[in-house]
């Protein structure tokens, strides 16, 4: 894999845990065609993502092609401490998928 | 149309194999299931009921939407949705996008009523954030300006 295709970062504010992620995908419409052939270029978007800590699933996000090109998304959540893991995984709707994780700091 | 029907059996399936593999979800979770139908919805109204299951809205003042007054360029348009209410989901709607379900989020019982994200925008438009707590749909509105169109070329 050349590129990390999930960035993540989590910081404890306070007791409130606050999770930045950055994935790289192409996050194609499908309605936007190729210039030279005129044929449409195939959707190829991200469809679910799931972010887990601790084994608890704290934000199952699902997207449809209106989500920008390589998706950022940012959420908070109780309940985590410094040192914890913060799994983030995503599936799209060409079967691909990636997981990565980062330490909460 | 064969494509259609196509797509749509497969991805059929493949909700089928998520949700039997998913044995540890609550309840609630289990509606996160890539709704296909709702994003496919072309009205409001259509998406929010095979979504959501209703399509009674009411406004809401703790709902706030953080996004630019004028977006010059709609394919990268910054969100920001907040509430204080304890939600059980929260989605975003586009109403002149074609699909106008931009995305929706299941949160966790520990996590805060807070998402930020970016979404593409075909033309100025109202964004619509609709929170769901106690089994009720809130909502929230904000007009953003779109100068050149991200959907399409």
């Amino acid at each position: 894999m050349a590129k990390k295709k999930i960035r993540i970062r989590a910081k404890m504010k306070g007791d409130v845990a606050e999770v930045k992620t950055l994935m790289s995908h192409p996050m194609e419409t499908g309605f936007r065609k190729n210039k030279k052939t005129g044929k449409k270029i195939p959707p190829h978007f991200i469809k679910e993502v799931i972010c887990e800590h601790k084994g608890n699933k704290v934000l199952v996000a699902s997207w449809g092609v209106a989500v920008s090109k390589n998706p950022y998304l940012s959420f908070k959540f109780k309940g985590a401490a410094k040192g914890d893991t913060i799994t983030v995984s995503w599936n799209d709707n060409k079967g691909e998928s990636a997981t990565a994780d980062a330490k909460i700091s | 149309m064969k494509r259609r029907t196509f797509l749509k059996g497969t991805v059929a399936s493949g909700m089928l194999s998520v949700a039997a593999s998913a044995g540890l979800l609550t309840p609630r979770m289990v509606l996160a299931a890539w709704p296909e139908t709702a994003f496919a919805a072309k009205s409001i109204d259509d998406a929010l009921d095979t979504l959501l299951g209703d399509t009674t809205l009411s406004t809401s003042g703790d709902i706030k939407i953080k996004a630019p007054e004028i977006a010059e360029n709609g394919a990268v348009v910054p969100i920001t949705i907040s509430t204080g209410m304890t939600a059980e989901s929260i989605s975003v709607l586009i109403a002149k996008n074609p699909s106008p379900l931009a995305c929706s989020f299941a949160l966790g019982g520990s996590t805060l009523g807070f998402v930020s994200t970016r979404v593409k925008m075909g033309e100025t438009s109202d964004l619509i954030a609709i929170v769901k707590s106690g089994g009720k749909l809130y909502s929230a509105k904000k007009t953003v300006k779109v100068t050149i169109g991200g959907c399409g070329g």
